[in-house]
């Protein structure tokens, strides 16, 4: 149908990642307010696995296109099976996560038919039968509502973790439309190498626990006792630009308007002051517990839990605790 | 080589914004500005290729005359040549409006064989402006980049590190291509005092949507099929509570209510 809802299931090399089918649930309840279904699509060699995945977090219907040349995700080839597909089937919406790779393909298909997108959306709704997407601006003080009264489809990046995860009914199944659609080699500009992972590979943005240091550690040494908090919790490490400029701790720990927007249950701020650029990338958290020295860090004024005190004493405390009450 | 960069001024993250809210766009003109933080990876990533590779860099912005701003900057940093794109057909672009400009601007200097640009802007912090430059050229794209391997001019082909969920992909790609660059990519380095003095007495070339032949009707307000409805203040977090007391008790209460989100396994 016309209206139907679509979600992009992005994959490496048809692994599945815990929240690629994420979008599913927000994609149904914005379908069940058309009065459409959520339709899921993906791209990769082989997406048979992701497809029967797809039916038991509430994929009425999958659109696949498969073939050698999409081993390894590559923007260029899948933007143009997705500007196929979307223009072909003009769903009322496609959502894709704002990832790198949703991102990039996101935005090179709504370049390919000639529209905006909306990126890094925190809410949708669907109201008078109009898709409203609200996004950020200026570091979080501001959230923008936008809507494409243009053109179809509504082309929407959403924030990974805004939305809940479905729950997963493995009783599900339903009909897998293959659409054949090939791209040459030979048309293609990029050819991928090498993928080396990283020592860092907890993804903050996909944590649902982060812990975070700043300026207030002091030195590098100061990440010794961030890193076994959040190893004992089973968290990631973070950071603000201040420990980042300093070397204490690599770039792609940043968080914030420099670094990267995270979405964790818990982020545990230590020895940050809270400027409004690393408010900017954390502040939707839905816990946030801050130790700092200073009560009058402006961090306090977004906490959920505040500890005036110095992180070299809070810190060991807190793990103290935690080794006892979890059993560890 | 001809090398592109793609800059802009923004809102200085401190600044009071304003904004037009009938229009749902930004009163740029009464807000203090600074170069985007991004687009001075992408330039010094320029000056590094010119210096390795030899070349010129032709620094573009797309804005009202602030954008001057960001281009004298350029210029001081020894840019070879800017052009600011400017037309009151323009504003309100969306990212499909504003990279179509771009892209109009970077056919318009021709033969070049790398675009630089920032990851994302701070204001507008969509991040996808690189992306489709290289889909509205049918450029190589590759974003998130944190490291140009090599670099080889005469065979029309470059190798680069792209920082992805997981880990670090090599790509390689053939030229032209479109290089969004990460934070961390290098040291941007700062103008010297005689870059701007030199800087400040050279007229800044500008060219409108008819230099450029863009068709008035696709972009600015009136070409963006995106449309800003409404402009809220979140409501603040508001400050939670304070634990006040001995460190064993405060880490106790924490730590219990820590556990009972049940969030921690």
């Amino acid at each position: 149908m016309a209206n139907d809802v679509w979600v992009y299931i992005e994959h490496k090399d048809g692994g599945i990642a815990p929240l690629s089918f994420e979008l599913l649930g927000i994609g149904k309840a914005m379908a069940n307010d058309l009065g459409s279904n959520v339709c899921a699509f993906a791209i990769g060699e082989n997406v048979d696995n992701i497809a029967k995945e797809a039916f038991f977090y509430g994929a009425s219907k999958v659109f696949a296109v498969e073939g050698e040349v999409f081993k390894g995700f590559r923007s260029e080839a899948y933007a143009k099976v997705v500007t196929f597909l979307l223009d072909k089937y003009k769903p009322e919406a496609a959502l894709f996560r704002a990832t790198t790779q949703g991102t990039d393909v996101a935005a090179a298909s709504a370049a390919q038919l000639g529209m905006g997108l909306c990126t890094d959306s925190i809410d949708l709704k669907v109201e008078g039968g109009q898709v409203k997407m609200t996004r950020a601006a200026f570091g979080g003080n501001y959230s923008v509502t936008v809507v494409n009264e243009k053109a179809k489809p509504q082309i929407v990046t959403v924030r990974p973790k805004a939305f809940a995860m479905p729950e997963k009914d493995d009783s599900k199944s339903g009909e897998v439309v293959k659409e054949a659609f090939s791209v040459e080699e030979s048309d293609l500009n990029t050819k991928i190498l090498e993928f080396n992972k990283s020592e860092v590979a907890i993804n903050l943005v996909e944590a649902d626990i982060i812990v975070s240091g700043g300026r207030g550690l002091g030195n590098e040494d100061g990440f010794k006792i961030i890193k076994e908090l959040a190893a004992m919790i089973g968290g990631a490490v973070g950071a603000s630009r201040a420990a980042v400029d300093s070397g204490w701790i690599s770039q792609e720990q940043q968080v914030g308007q420099t670094g990267k927007t995270v979405k964790p249950k818990i982020y545990i701020a230590c020895g940050i002051s809270g400027a409004i650029q690393h408010l900017a990338g954390m502040r939707t958290a839905d816990c946030i517990v801050a130790i700092n020295k200073d009560p009058e860090a402006p961090i306090f004024k977004n906490a959920t839990y505040g500890i005036v005190g110095d992180y070299k004493q809070v810190v060991p405390k807190l793990i103290e605790k935690f080794k006892v009450k979890l059993n560890k | 080589m001809k090398i592109v960069v793609c800059i802009k001024q923004v809102p200085d993250t401190e600044a009071e914004i304003k904004w037009d809210i009938p229009k749902g766009t930004l009163k740029r003109d009464s807000i203090d500005t600074i170069p985007n933080p991004f687009d001075e990876f992408a330039f010094e990533e320029a000056l590094l290729t010119r210096e390795n590779y030899d070349g010129d860099i032709v620094a573009i912005s797309m804005g009202p005359e602030k954008a001057n701003d960001v281009l004298r900057n350029a210029l001081a940093l020894t840019a070879n040549e800017v052009y600011r794109l400017t037309d009151d057909a323009f504003a309100g672009s969306d990212t499909f409006g504003t990279a179509s400009v771009l892209a109009a601007g970077i056919k318009k200097i021709g033969d070049v064989d790398l675009i630089f640009c920032g990851k994302q802007s701070t204001d507008g912090s969509t991040g996808v402006v690189g992306a489709e430059i290289a889909s509205i050229l049918g450029y190589s794209p590759l974003t998130y980049v944190s490291k140009i391997r090599q670099i080889d001019a005469a065979n029309k082909k470059i190798v680069v590190e792209r920082v992805i969920e997981g880990g670090t992909e090599v790509v390689e790609a053939k030229l032209p291509a479109v290089v969004s660059v990460i934070k961390g990519i290098n040291e941007p380095r700062l103008p010297n005092l005689m870059g701007i003095r030199k800087a400040a007495k050279i007229e800044i070339p500008q060219w409108n949507a008819d230099d450029l032949g863009i068709d008035k009707g696709k972009v600015g307000t009136a070409g963006s099929s995106t449309k800003v409805v409404e402009i809220t203040v979140p409501p603040p977090r508001g400050a939670g509570e304070i634990l006040k007391g001995e460190i064993e008790d405060v880490a106790n209460i924490v730590t219990d209510k820590l556990i009972d989100m049940k969030v921690i396994k």
